[in-house]
């Protein structure tokens, strides 16, 4: 079958909404496309461990250590589903642990923020997993079969990550003076990324043309960043908090809470490198790779060890 | 010593081995060498969060002063831990870490065991429901030191490291305190004579399975957790583990 | 054929989990171990954390044979034909009772 046949085929499959899955035939750029989505999400996940990570063992109670603990561990198993559902695509998982290993491959900007205090946890779970979550359900109705089935086990577990984080917060907003000022505090300079995580507007947006025609996207990172913004505002209200924007307001006649101007640049700056830990991120992926390379080499070798010994024994 | 007493002392024994090596476990979380293994880690740092967390809650319950398994955590020096020294030492690399984590977990695999026959109702309970996650700590554990013993050169001699460090801290995992002759007597712990036996028998095959030797300690044995003289690295631990309640006391978290 | 490790991940398994006695085993997802013994301990690890099952299978990526998508139409359509095989095709006469 001709090329531009087959492409007229695939079209028609991702227009009925029919999940395309991994041994079929599809365009070089619909793979490459979600490759790059797909990895992007599995690095976010694993380097998303690390601010979080950093409070484990300064977490103020035992409850709160065991549901930390379980978070870190849902985000490790979720990197690990994104790895999988990439290597449907043909590419394996050291290649694509290498590519971010070495800086070329991009993962989300909000994790090269800080954790400076407990609040900060909470806004965490509040706020990056509840875009994660708006993000997630709408990736889940997307073409691609291994991607989606992940999304919808992600989506799963991801839900109580939002509630631990909003009720680390609302606890904290409605403690001592000391808790409230520390989640203000949180909200303030978390607020700003969270605006920036969800992505630039479709029209700055390279990749967007693509991957909505194929449904990789079913809606604008415009779309999905104001459902975020619906949500989360009388959150923070209810928790007696203030989000840190002058311009937010509520307008009647779309329904909608309008929010003043994204740091752009900020966002741009981070991506390329230049964020507040960018650099201590990649160090501590590295350092975990590298010192951990002879126990994988040691597993490899007693595993080769153990098939020698069952031929021979056979 | 009374017997509840000495009930209060082995419950925090117990429920402090438990909290520490779960603080410990929780340094590796977003560090291990692979997704799996980060994953299998973090599931035994859960399990001994929870084996810590209704310990220190019958602790309390048991001592009857109103004390809550947070307040026993966060609000207690290090002299009045009673862990045992094995688990606070550091992780060092993942050689020591699964080291040290066999040879805890067959102690509390032996000792769970002898413990469903308690004559303690609540440790009866106890140590039925723990002693499924810590059969699988045990499979998990033994694989890894046969794995790496019996692995690259390499991995065999940081095993081997790993052992010479941590063998002379073992002898007081089976030590019997006043209080602890008191329970045995009336038959709520276990005679740990006969654990150590069981014990001694099923860590010295498996480190010879993995091509590893028992080291010479000269016969030096660590000990001192039981009446509260611990590492140098028990400061520590307790200082970040105990940072934010005790410089915000009157907050709930 | 044992199962030798190819790459510093470790090769590529799939994982199936039985939920319940009695229903098949479902494809979880995948992991990456270097023998069988590690990759049936990983996937209790990573894919039975909410109580999904009672019993794992673990199989070599590589082990798992498909159809292709160019076989689908001769494989699968000849059967959409064959109402005949389905009891709602056959008439019960009204009151005749265990058909």
């Amino acid at each position: 079958m001709e090329t531009a046949e087959r492409e007229k085929k695939f079209q028609e499959k991702i227009d009925s909404g029919q999940k395309i899955e991994a041994k079929e035939w599809m365009p070089d750029n619909y793979r490459k496309q979600l490759i790059r989505m797909i990895s992007q999400h599995a690095h976010s996940e694993i380097v998303g461990m690390l601010p979080e990570g950093n409070w484990i063992t300064r977490a103020p109670s035992l409850r709160r250590k065991a549901v930390l603990l379980a978070k870190i561990q849902d985000e490790a198993g979720h990197g690990l589903y994104l790895y999988s559902a990439a290597e449907t695509l043909g590419i394996d998982r050291q290649t694509l642990i290498n590519q971010l290993l070495e800086g070329k491959a991009k993962y989300s900007s909000i994790f090269n923020y800080p954790t400076l205090s407990w609040a900060d946890i909470g806004a965490i779970g509040w706020l990056v997993d509840g875009a994660a979550i708006v993000n997630q359900t709408m990736l889940s109705r997307g073409s691609y079969g291994p991607y989606c089935r992940a999304m919808v086990r992600i989506c799963k577990e991801e839900s109580f990550h939002n509630r631990q984080g909003y009720e680390i917060i609302y606890q904290l907003a409605n403690g001592t003076p000391a808790q409230k000022e520390m989640a203000q505090d949180a909200l303030n300079r978390w607020w700003g990324p969270s605006m920036q995580m969800l992505g630039p507007s479709d029209a700055a947006s390279a990749n967007s043309e693509e991957t909505m025609k194929w449904q990789i996207k079913v809606e604008s990172n415009d779309t999905v960043r104001q459902r975020f913004i619906d949500r989360t505002v009388p959150q923070a209200t209810a928790a007696g908090l203030t989000i840190p924007d002058a311009d937010l307001k509520f307008n009647d006649a779309t329904g909608h809470w309008e929010i003043g101007e994204i740091e752009w640049e900020e966002f741009y700056r981070v991506v390329k490198g230049k964020g507040p830990c960018n650099r201590q991120r990649l160090e501590a992926r590295r350092k975990a790779e590298d010192e951990g390379a002879w126990v994988r080499e040691a597993a490899a070798a007693y595993a080769a060890k153990q098939a020698q010994r069952q031929v021979k024994a056979a | 010593m009374t017997g509840n007493q000495a009930l209060f002392e082995y419950l925090l024994h117990r429920g402090d081995n438990a909290l520490i090596l779960a603080q410990r476990l929780g340094e590796w979380c977003g560090h291990a060498h692979q997704l799996e293994s980060d994953i299998a880690l973090t599931n035994v740092a859960l399990d001994q969060m929870g084996q810590a967390r209704m310990l220190l809650t019958e602790a309390g319950r048991v001592e009857a002063k109103g004390r809550s398994e947070d307040d026993l955590a966060f609000f207690r020096v290090e002299r009045e831990f009673r862990n045992a020294l094995l688990v606070e030492v550091d992780n060092g690399d993942f050689a020591r870490t699964i080291t040290r984590q066999f040879l805890f977990d067959i102690f509390q695999f032996h000792t769970l065991k002898a413990l469903r026959q308690s004559e303690n109702e609540f440790l009866v309970g106890f140590a039925t429901k723990s002693l499924k996650e810590v059969t699988y700590h045990r499979t998990l554990s033994t694989d890894w030191m046969k794995r790496l013993g019996d692995g690259t050169a390499l991995s065999h001699d940081k095993m081997q490291d790993a052992i010479n460090v941590l063998w002379e801290y073992t002898p007081e995992l089976f030590d019997i305190t006043e209080g602890d002759a008191v329970l045995t007597k009336a038959g709520i712990i276990p005679d740990m004579e006969a654990i150590k036996l069981a014990w001694n028998e099923e860590v010295r095959s498996v480190i010879a399975e993995a091509t590893l030797e028992i080291p010479n300690t000269l016969g030096y044995e660590a000990r001192g957790g039981r009446i509260g003289h611990h590492t140098e690295h028990m400061g520590y631990i307790l200082a970040e583990m105990q940072y934010l309640p005790r410089t915000m006391p009157e907050a709930k978290w | 054929m044992i199962n030798t490790p190819d790459s510093p991940q470790g090769n590529l398994w799939e994982v199936f989990i039985q939920a319940k006695p009695g229903i098949p085993h479902k494809h979880a997802g995948s992991l990456h171990a270097v023998d069988a013994e590690s990759a049936l301990l990983s996937a209790r690890d990573v894919y039975t954390r909410r109580g999904e099952g009672m019993s794992i299978w673990v199989v070599p990526s590589h082990e798992i044979v498909a159809s292709t998508e160019a076989e689908a139409d001769s494989f699968f359509d000849p059967a959409d034909d064959k109402v005949y095989r389905h009891p709602t095709f056959y008439e019960v006469p009204e009151g005749v009772k265990y058909l």
